[in-house]
């Protein structure tokens, strides 16, 4: 345990100071940044100047589901998927080798690879909506609420964490899979509203099949206090059952491997 | 290199942008999937609109507006800023001024050449969509006719811009960055993800004026039969203008920056 966290340790080291070789790139992230959590508020913005509530969330209420999508989305940018989307250019190039040949387990150190540290902005772009949102509902979430609600986070960055792993686990099988992540990312887009938003097959969907929408409304509801503890619990046994089974393909894709050279 | 020699190579590079598009389809589906936007603003849209009409736009409506918006985007959309800026970095693009057809011409006829494949998977299936809504559309043939000379006019800027700012790259290293904000902002002036009618009126009028309209909005406009028929004929003036400005404005930047490019590695 206590190697496994000194190599996380290194390897996180290694991929800030690689990031922070670029300055200006931090600042013209950090911009950017500002202006996608502008773009992302202002349909909602729209959309509650001509209603206050949709589906049962008020503006405020939804404020926080946007919080947890923003926040969200830039751990999926900025520390899950640079690092795998360099998985699959190993596999096609052939350089996996160098990874398995270290004696440490290879989805760990192929999952902490690469980090984009600037997408810490989006964290704080989110923790800036949490604030406004609260303001607005007038309370502050108890430390139980928030206590669920990192639970629940957690959970939710680990079935993300998953997919991406079973996203890459078909780089074995098939090679050009790099915009297959990017069709995840853009899916991922839909966590953006509450679940209850979607309606027929959409919902079914989005909650049984791939709960991106769970994701984002989970945490909120936890921090609105709202979320039953019997639906918290599936919900993280649920989360570890797919974090194990991601595992297991990972374990057997890695087996297909053959080097590209030989 | 003259210019018709350029129209007669022209028609071959289209073949094989298509038959390059052909082959690599799996990936180009997924492409196509990962264009998902106007779904996701429109699931959000029918929730609201469930307790009732928002402006003009009713259940139906919305429908309509996204589905269209889609249609537009998969049919105007090109990827010419991501290779040009790559291809200007890596010096690749030495490769390509050594042939006797300039590179922009070679670019667009790669980008064209992936819009037929993508409506005949795209119209199919918006048409069967686009049935239940029916009532939506316009129903004024002119309209629809001026619908073509439009996507051209929307493909056309959307290709320009692109190259424009690609182009960049010559004298910038994050013209990348540059497009992505121009993207952020085109999100919400083209009516991408909300109908820029919905919008406060002091924000319709500066979406107005700027270009980000004719990128989609106008089209689907069109397709909606929103505007008259000389309003329209007087927008797609406006935007051929800015097609006109913006090949003029592509051409001097790429000369003048071509002046200073010396391919990386040598």
């Amino acid at each position: 345990m206590r190697r496994t966290l000194a190599i996380v340790r290194a390897q996180l080291r290694a991929s800030v100071a690689m990031a922070l070789q670029y300055r200006v790139e931090f600042l013209v992230e950090g911009a950017l940044a500002i202006l996608w959590m502008a773009v992302a508020l202002i349909p909602v913005l729209v959309v509650f100047g001509t209603r206050t509530a949709v589906e049962g969330w008020t503006f405020p209420e939804m404020l926080l589901v946007l919080g947890w999508f923003v926040a969200l989305k830039g751990i999926l940018e900025g520390a899950v998927s640079p690092s795998l989307m360099a998985v699959i250019e190993h596999v096609r190039q052939g350089t996996l080798d160098f990874v398995l040949l270290k004696p440490a387990d290879a989805q760990l150190l192929v999952s902490v690879a690469k980090l984009e540290p600037w997408r810490i902005i989006d964290v704080a772009g989110a923790g800036l909506i949490f604030a406004y949102a609260f303001a607005k509902l007038g309370r502050t979430p108890t430390a139980g609420e928030v206590l669920a609600a990192l639970a629940m986070l957690l959970a939710a960055l680990l079935v993300l964490y998953s997919i991406a792993i079973l996203v890459v686990s078909i780089a074995f099988f098939a090679v050009r899979v790099d915009n297959l992540l990017y069709l995840f990312q853009s899916i991922f887009d839909v966590a953006r509203w509450p679940s209850n938003v979607f309606r027929g097959f959409l919902a079914v969907l989005f909650t049984y099949v791939l709960p991106l929408a769970l994701m984002t409304t989970y945490p909120a509801l936890a921090l609105l206090g709202r979320l039953r503890l019997a639906t918290g619990l599936s919900a993280l046994a649920g989360t570890l059952v797919f974090a194990a089974f991601a595992r297991v393909v990972w374990m057997l894709s890695i087996r297909r491997y053959t080097s590209a050279s030989s | 290199m003259s210019l018709r020699a350029a129209a007669k190579a022209y028609p071959a590079l289209l073949r094989v942008g298509f038959a390059s598009a052909v082959a690599y389809r799996a990936e180009f589906l997924i492409w196509m999937f990962s264009t998902n936007m106007p779904l996701i603003m429109l699931a959000l849209w029918a929730a609201v609109a469930r307790s009732g009409p928002v402006g003009t736009y009713t259940q139906a409506g919305f429908a309509a507006y996204y589905l269209c918006t889609l249609l537009v985007r998969l049919l105007s959309g090109s990827w010419v800023v991501w290779e040009l800026t790559m291809e200007i970095r890596q010096g690749t693009l030495a490769m390509r001024l050594l042939r006797p057809l300039h590179p922009l011409l070679a670019y667009s006829a790669e980008n064209l050449a992936a819009v037929p494949l993508r409506g005949i998977v795209a119209i199919p299936v918006m048409s069967i969509l686009l049935w239940t809504a029916r009532q939506q559309l316009g129903h004024d043939a002119v309209l629809w006719l001026m619908l073509v000379p439009a996507m051209l006019g929307a493909w056309l800027l959307t290709f320009l811009v692109m190259a424009l700012i690609g182009t960049l790259a010559l004298y910038v290293e994050s013209a990348a960055s540059l497009f992505e904000a121009w993207l952020g902002i085109s999100a919400v002036m083209s009516g991408y993800l909300v109908p820029l009618d919905l919008f406060p009126k002091a924000v319709q009028q500066v979406a107005l004026v700027l270009p980000f309209r004719f990128l989609l909005s106008f089209p689907v406009e069109l397709m909606l039969g929103k505007p008259g028929r000389v309003e329209a004929l007087a927008l797609l003036g406006a935007q051929w203008t800015y097609v006109a400005v913006a090949l003029v404005a592509t051409n001097l930047v790429w000369r003048a920056g071509l002046r200073r490019y010396s391919a990386y590695g040598g």
